[in-house]
């Protein structure tokens, strides 16, 4: 990896960071799709996930609206989103742009990405319902590259309602 | 009673008492109005912010009682004053930000400026501007700065919660609240320090009573919660009691988990999954602390405005800001001790995963309420009924009853003489 001494490349390996877009597509078309037993497979067995309100996040207030420390917690969540929530039936549709790779070291590669999810209800008009910035770190594990953290800081001040399925 | 023509008759109540409320009290905008008039800007105590969101001199939070938004300031000399935020000259809501410190507030359109307490301090050119010899200008004679001070809401601050309220002749807190409520409000908050974890935000389309309702409610969590009927946080056979004031109006649902499993309670009832197991248990790491002295669960409801949880290792406040008839905002602040150790602030926070806009057992609260108002806005001259455990009001020792929410519309229908 041809990387400065901040560890910012200066000459990004383009085949990487088709990698890494090409990640970022496949976990928005596996959430977009309804197949959410496929989610938990884009991470990493000791992963993290958070989605945090920016608020909190730059507030340093460590509560989250929702945080998991395991892919067997993501496992436990697809359960909730398909046997136990109730909730009304919801299209979502995310948007990732602006996909950065920050930082490229021994422990992975740091990438942030804006996203806007869109929410679409059943006989209803569409509407933004989440938005915000990735900061994940990615690793590769059996050739592939996964999650190790996933952090969504929202910027949506007020959530509609609730959110069920994975951002 | 069911009558299904549409009328656009005043509010009519059921002639046999508060356990049917017609589905016109959650939507019309009159009706509205006068809750707001009497219940959140009168002689109510409203939630304000916990005490260490603000712990120091100047240290200021934006917030709302009802649909009025205050500004929560610490003076000086330790007291917390709560400030309507609209400036006395020409009503600019001059605060923008949720919270920071500051040693004065000042209005950006003229620059007039109110001390901690909200008393008007500095009026540009107040006398005047001097211009050719002559003075140009400048407030009347008969103009007092005294008079022109920001709206200061009464104010008491107990054990670590603010609570305000826009008339001052309302009886002392704890008289608000009662001899059946103040224990288990203290039990809570028994003067330690509080440490704050973090906020959510939600806005929930449906009508703030609601939200009151959810939590006096036993009847639905180990119906529509899979988590509460299968790992026994919250269900019907469990050894429980509901508390109300002697209005009413303040309640407290209190009960003790058991192991969940087949039971009685769970015959016929679809969101209970037998064989649920949890691939990562962490997230139901209880751990007992001495302070619940029993209770797995204490909710209390105190009417208008807030909500106060303890759900095993949870604590938040949940408070009910409304928007109108037809929404309200719903601000959770969770929070620990002071002096919890790293690893009970860690579990505190794992098991907000339950709670919150995405959470296992509160997300479908949120839902569940906003299609009960798209159920009222089609008709409403229909009213709901709840009728479990009878049609009297008073506490008991079960939690198979909706004693709380007629207990809440007996003291509603007192207060808005319907
Ligand atoms: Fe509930």
């Amino acid at each position: 990896m041809n990387a400065s001494a901040n560890n910012l490349p200066s000459r990004l390996d383009p085949f990487l960071r088709a990698e890494v877009e090409d990640l970022y597509a496949r976990y928005s078309a596996c959430v977009d799709s309804g197949h959410y037993e496929a989610w938990p497979g884009f991470f990493t067995e000791a992963c993290t996930y958070k989605v945090i309100p920016r608020e909190n996040h730059e507030r340093g207030l460590p509560l989250a609206t929702l945080a998991f420390e395991s892919r067997a917690m993501l496992e436990d969540r697809v359960y909730g989103i398909t046997q136990t929530l109730f909730h009304q039936p919801y299209y979502q549709r995310h948007s990732v742009s602006g996909i950065l790779i920050t930082e490229v070291t021994s422990s992975g590669i740091a990438v942030e990405a804006n996203y806007l999810v869109i929410r679409t209800r059943s006989k209803a008009l569409s509407e933004v319902f989440n938005t915000g910035r990735y900061i994940d770190r990615v690793v590769r594990e059996d050739g592939s590259l996964r999650f190790a953290e996933k952090c969504c800081v929202f910027d949506s001040e007020m959530i509609p309602n609730s959110i069920i399925y994975p951002i | 009673m069911n009558d299904r023509t549409h009328s656009t008759a005043p509010l009519e109540w059921h002639p046999g008492g508060p356990s049917r409320v017609p589905y016109r009290t959650y939507v019309d905008p009159a009706v509205h109005a006068i809750e707001l008039e009497r219940f959140f800007n009168h002689d109510h105590w409203a939630y304000v912010c916990l005490s260490c969101e603000i712990p120091n001199a100047g240290d200021f939070k934006r917030t709302s009682v009802g649909e009025r938004q205050v500004i929560a300031v610490r003076d000086t000399d330790g007291t917390v004053s709560v400030l309507e935020n609209h400036c006395a000259h020409r009503g600019a809501q001059f605060c923008q930000k949720d919270h920071g410190n500051a040693t004065e507030l000042v209005c950006p359109y003229h620059q007039w400026s109110y001390d901690l307490k909200g008393n008007l301090q500095g009026v540009p050119f107040l006398r005047g501007v001097k211009s050719d010899g002559r003075i140009n200008g400048g407030m009347p004679g008969d103009f007092r700065k005294s008079d022109h001070g920001l709206t200061r809401l009464k104010v008491e601050e107990w054990n670590g919660v603010v609570f305000g309220a826009f008339d001052t002749s309302v009886e002392p807190l704890r008289d608000y609240l009662g001899p059946e409520i103040t224990p288990w409000y203290e039990r809570i908050f028994d003067g330690r320090a509080l440490t704050l974890l973090g906020y959510n935000r939600q806005r929930i389309p449906g009508n703030w009573k609601l939200m009151q309702e959810n939590i006096k409610d036993p009847y639905h969590p180990g119906l529509l919660h899979t988590w509460f009927v299968t790992f026994g946080l919250w269900r019907a056979d469990q050894k429980s009691s509901l508390v109300m004031d002697a209005h009413g109006r303040h309640a407290v649902m209190i009960s003790s988990k058991n192991e969940g499993g087949k039971g009685d309670v769970t015959q016929g009832v679809t969101s209970f999954k037998e064989n649920m197991t949890l691939k990562d248990t962490r997230v139901l790491d209880v751990v007992p602390e001495a302070w619940w002295k029993g209770p797995t669960v204490t909710m209390l409801t105190l009417f208008p405005s807030v909500i106060i949880q303890q759900q095993v290792n949870s604590l938040s406040t949940r408070h009910i800001v409304p928007v109108g008839p037809d929404a309200f905002d719903f601000h959770w602040t969770h929070f620990g001790y002071a002096d919890d150790s790293p690893e009970m602030t860690r579990r505190r926070l794992r098991q907000a995963n339950l709670f919150g806009p995405a959470g296992y057992v509160s997300a479908d609260d949120g839902e569940v309420i906003e299609m009960q108002q798209a159920g009222f806005r089609q008709h409403p001259d229909y009213q709901t009924v709840s009728e479990l455990g009878g049609r009297d009001i008073g506490s008991v020792d079960h939690n198979v009853s909706e004693t709380l929410i007629r207990g809440m519309y007996g003291y509603y229908r007192k207060v808005m003489g319907v």
